[in-house]
């Protein structure tokens, strides 16, 4: 590459080159992102897969395919693979990756190299977490001591897996928050800035001060195992409720570093299928800040009923609702977005108003856990299995279907087939409602979470459960099949099929290496639809 | 379809609507959120390619509303769960105190007449009852459906929770917290009884009456009661622990290799020494029974083997 | 038309040396809050257990040899020194004196290493190891994670040694260096709060 002038790689696009080792030693961050995108949605499917036979055991009561211990190991595969294989990196190391530079009107992010080693972390924490699997760990993802500490099962590779991964999460959220910070092209104030960036901003933030937490927390967890340093096991005058407070106040932020990427991508896809400036950019930007900051003092609201102090519960409990309130705003603020547009449903749409649509009902059951005396009985039913999954299939992977419909002809250059998408979005919706919704019911009634097997008189809903993950499960099927055949069969994608305002648009599909001929002045926000009329 | 459990405590009906309050308000969010969801999708959708819109940014008074009415709301839900939650924390000094050790996967309650029962919680209706909790190994919880209160119990510290029950009759007790592979298997039943027939239980009639049953049969009593059922299967399925059935009189491979014939002194080592002699392909997790059966208990529980053919 | 060089500096460096400059140090301040709350755990664990158990951290901290620990202390902080003089010295232009000042600096982190390598010694020759108590729980924690620390400062400044040899810094550029330092000093610190908190505790 070093033999051309920029005049000649800026004609290439950055798909161009062949062979796997011309990928895995690429600085280019588009490039990046699509070895992420591909490495997540391998993980995805996997733990996908074992959601799926979990749901199958739970098809009747009694043994259906697997024993007690099989169920726990494999929980506790989805959980970990779900949260740190594919969620906590996925659309802030795959989208944040490919847009942050071209939204902001740079050539790549500040530290390519530093950007590429993370990629590489992130391969050899994989790597590690596969081998575990050897004799696979049966904790759950939370790994609660002191179950952690005397189960037989290879917990310590495992876990660190996840350590390495952490390195890979924090180098990456340094590296953009940088890059947001002194790569902006001239004319590109913090108020011009698209929401994506605002989202993906607060996200860093969150990567590199709350990832070091659970790093520490799961090596002591390590030393626990091999050392037994006492800190957690109460037979050594250690806090088993210790850990859980060390867990919590990583895992808390970290569903915030799962979420606002996706709040972010609502942000860009709603004014454009609109063709209306977003409602309230300000309180949308700021409400991201605000949510990140918020997420660290909330952490033990997870633990109302583990054994910690009434007063503490109850100042847990306030700050909570703190956080519901900047939420609530985002999600005002979209609807209102709508309003007097020109609404066009194509799938990215379809995917971000169910976005709004299902993570309204996460947020809103979020309330009842975070109500103390709601909570007593709620906590650890499946009432939180299922607003866990309302706020994450239901909020950020909407938002991950949403991005990959939507960027899908930037980033390959081609179109896919837009009736078969929104079959596919139909069946994803309809399933994962059938799936999840009943679990409310059932948690209300009382069934308790991570059970192998439950008593008779939840069975009916149960196999309703189980039957919306087929649906479901069909429906991601067909959207695949339907991604997949877009990259050898689709049409050549135009430069902005979707009359896009933002930077990443004004650039050939798929972009070049360089990203921009030249660095752009901008001018004005990114939000200036409609404004001829006005 | 009930969508609560039964209410069975004095608690259950407040906590119960500080829930159907949450529900109400959430409701009203909600509908209104999908009404302007569904409608502006269908009145405003794109008719031609070339429409204009107009450009409106923001408004600074919508977004006030939408503010404040939400805070106020999220603050008075916070107090109505917190007022109820402290009245669910504060146990009355006159409370009937249960000792509660949980261990994996039993439920062992203490009374304070010396009782010990396994997996059934007996106490008197309308009175208080306190329970005094811990673990001897990993975490668990104590959670009753019916009565909405759900505690940790945590090895070296004692937790507690409290409720008066409002109706007799037997109750499902869940293990909410996980602990291991017979987390499901962890459950137990709470009796509550009128107060006439507790003090009955108290004095130990109950029992005499119990124990004119044949030997096996009181075995199978006990199966249920003592919790085997989480472990041993009498159907030949292997759960945590190997099944009973057909292994009176058979022989068992050990962890070493060496088999022994599965008689009635190997059953009783067994259960009170569970580690001594292990049968192979199976982990070292089950507790030692050791003052905690009888050796009448014992011998039942090996009249009721013996018929597992 | 823009050259090779041009090119060169996309992937490699950024176009402009002062955003490069910037952009380096801020990103090092992220790494430092990083490591910070990584302590943080551990210092959070260490508030935590001396409140749990005070007799405990009273008299089992004799055990610990105060005159080696404070004698560690001067050897970092005197490490930080010749740091500091060595980015005072290419900032004047003398890579030479740079190349001295790192090497004496990696010398007393190695000094700071062997030192500790005896502390440790003799504690496991007591029978005192990870896991003998809470409170000797925390010490091992505490210290051998500050130690694995130092080693990958010791691993920076090397490097910063092999480049400074080769001839890359100059008055002009030299910010690889700085940022090193800035790395170093935090390993520093670090050390100083362990000192008092596990040798000197009233």
């Amino acid at each position: 590459m070093a033999n051309h002038t920029i005049a000649e790689t800026i004609t290439i696009p950055y798909l161009e080159e062949k062979g796997l080792l011309s990928w895995l030693t690429s600085t280019d961050h588009k490039r990046i992102s699509i070895m992420y995108l591909l490495s997540i949605s391998t993980f995805f499917v996997l733990a996908g897969i074992s959601a799926l036979l979990l749901r199958f055991e739970l098809l009747m009561p009694g043994k259906t395919i697997v024993d007690a211990h099989t169920y726990n190991v494999l929980f506790t595969f989805h959980g970990a693979v779900m949260v740190f294989l594919f969620i906590v990196p996925g659309l802030a190391a795959s989208f944040g990756n490919f847009l942050i530079p071209l939204m902001i009107g740079a050539r790549d992010v500040a530290f390519p190299r530093l950007n590429l080693m993370s990629y590489w972390i992130y391969l050899l924490g994989a790597l590690i977490i596969l081998i575990s699997l050897s004799k696979p760990a049966d904790t759950g993802w939370t790994f609660y001591t002191p179950y952690s500490i005397r189960t037989g099962t290879d917990v310590i590779l495992l876990t660190f897996g996840i350590f390495v991964l952490g390195f890979s999460s924090i180098l990456t959220g340094l590296n953009f928050i940088v890059t947001i910070h002194k790569l902006r092209a001239p004319g590109m104030t913090w108020h011009r800035l698209p929401l994506f960036i605002w989202a993906s901003y607060a996200t860093a933030i969150l990567q590199v001060l709350a990832t070091p937490v659970i790093a520490i927390s799961l090596l002591l967890l390590i030393a626990e195992r091999v050392f037994g340093i006492g800190f957690f096991d109460p037979a050594k005058g250690g806090d088993p409720i210790l850990f859980q407070h060390f867990f919590w106040f990583y895992s808390h932020p970290a569903v915030y570093i799962m979420i606002i990427p996706a709040m972010g991508v609502i942000s860009e896809v709603i004014p454009v299928f609109s063709r209306k400036p977003i409602f309230g950019y300000k309180a949308i930007a700021y409400s991201s800040l605000a949510i990140a900051l918020i997420s660290f003092f909330v952490w033990a609201h997870h633990m109302f009923v583990s054994g910690m102090s009434e007063v503490a519960a109850t100042i847990f409990s306030f700050l909570t609702f703190l956080v519901a309130i900047p939420t609530a705003i985002k999600v005002f603020n979209w609807t209102a977005t709508l309003y007097k547009g020109s609404i066009d449903l194509k799938s990215p749409m379809l995917y971000a108003l169910s976005f709004i649509f299902l993570f309204t009902i996460g947020g809103l059951t979020g309330v009842f856990l975070g109500a103390l005396a709601a909570d007593v009985h709620l906590h650890d039913t499946y009432f939180v299995v299922a607003h866990m999954h309302y706020v994450m299939i239901g909020g950020t992977i909407m938002g991950f279907f949403a991005a990959l419909h939507f960027w899908y002809p930037k980033m390959t250059g081609k179109m896919f087939n837009e009736k078969v998408a929104k079959i596919a979005w139909a069946f994803v919706f309809i399933g994962f409602n059938v799936t999840f919704f009943p679990q409310f019911i059932l948690g209300t009634q009382g069934m308790p979470r991570r059970y192998a097997d439950y008593p008779p008189q939840f069975h009916s809903l149960n196999e309703l459960s189980s039957i919306g993950s087929w649906i479901l499960g069909i429906g991601m099927f067909v959207m695949a099949i339907n991604l997949l055949r877009g990259l050898f069969n689709g049409e050549k994608a135009p430069q902005n099929p979707f009359n896009s305002l933002s930077l990443e648009w004004q650039v050939p599909s798929p972009p070049p290496h360089e990203n921009f001929e030249e660095i752009p002045h901008v001018t004005d926000w990114t939000y200036g639809y409609g404004k001829k009329s006005a | 379809m009930n969508w609560v459990p039964e209410v069975a405590s004095n608690l259950a009906s407040k906590v119960d609507a500080v829930i159907w309050f949450i529900t109400v308000i959430s409701l009203v969010f909600f509908i209104l959120i999908s009404i302007f969801l569904v409608y502006f999708a269908i009145r405003y959708r794109r008719r031609q390619e070339n429409e204009e819109t107009p450009y409106i940014t923001g408004s600074h008074v919508l977004e006030t509303i939408w503010t404040i009415i939400p805070s106020i709301l999220l603050i008075v839900i916070f107090v109505y769960g917190f007022v109820v939650y402290k009245d669910m924390r504060t146990p009355p000094e006159d409370s009937l105190e249960v000792t509660v050790i949980g261990r994996q996967w039993l439920w062992q309650f203490k009374y304070n007449n010396g009782k010990t029962t396994l997996n059934e919680l007996y106490i008197p209706e309308g009175r208080p009852i306190k329970l005094v909790m811990t673990s001897e190994d990993v975490l668990h919880s104590f959670f009753v459906p019916a009565f909405r209160v759900k505690q940790d119990l945590v090895g070296g510290m004692y937790t507690y929770l409290w409720f008066t029950p409002t109706k007799t009759g037997t109750y499902e007790l869940y293990c909410t917290e996980y602990c291991g592979t017979g987390h499901s298997t962890m459950l137990g039943k709470v009796i509550v009884m009128s107060p006439q027939e507790y003090e009955k239980w108290e004095k130990g009639e109950e029992e005499k009456a119990v124990a004119s049953l044949p030997p096996a049969e009181l075995g199978k009593q006990l199966y249920t009661q003592r919790g085997c059922n989480a472990c041993h299967s009498i159907d030949g399925s292997s759960l945590v622990g190997p099944t009973w059935k057909g292994l009176y009189g058979h022989e068992v491979v050990l962890q070493d290799g060496t088999k022994v014939t599965a008689d009635e002194n190997y059953i009783r080592e067994a259960i009170l020494e569970p580690q001594a002699k292990m049968v192979k392909g199976f982990g070292p997790v089950m507790p030692s029974f050791k003052g905690v059966i009888s050796d009448d208990e014992i011998s039942d529980l090996i009249a009721y083997i013996k018929t597992l053919k | 038309m823009e050259g090779v060089e041009k090119i060169e500096h996309v992937h490699g460096h950024h176009v402009d040396p002062v955003v490069e400059y910037q952009s380096l140090k801020f990103g090092m301040w992220l790494f430092i809050a990083t490591e910070l709350l990584l302590f943080g755990g551990l210092f959070a664990a260490y508030t935590i257990f001396r409140a749990k158990f005070p007799e405990m951290f009273a008299e089992q901290h004799l055990e610990l040899n105060k005159t080696l620990g404070a004698l560690n202390t001067a050897v970092l902080i005197l490490s930080s020194l010749t740091m500091a003089l060595g980015v005072t010295s290419i900032q004047r232009g003398k890579p030479k004196r740079l190349a001295l000042f790192l090497l004496l600096t990696i010398l007393l982190g190695l000094a700071f290493g062997v030192n500790k390598y005896f502390e440790y010694s003799a504690k496991f020759h007591h029978h005192i190891y990870p896991g003998t108590s809470i409170f000797f729980s925390l010490y091992f924690t505490m210290t051998g994670l500050h130690m694995l620390h130092v080693f990958a400062g010791m691993a920076l400044l090397t490097t910063m040694l092999v480049l400074t040899l080769r001839g890359r810094f100059s008055d002009k550029y030299y910010t690889p260096v700085e940022v090193s330092g800035l790395y170093w000093h935090l390993v520093d610190l670090i050390w100083i709060y362990l000192f008092p908190l596990l040798y000197l505790i009233a």
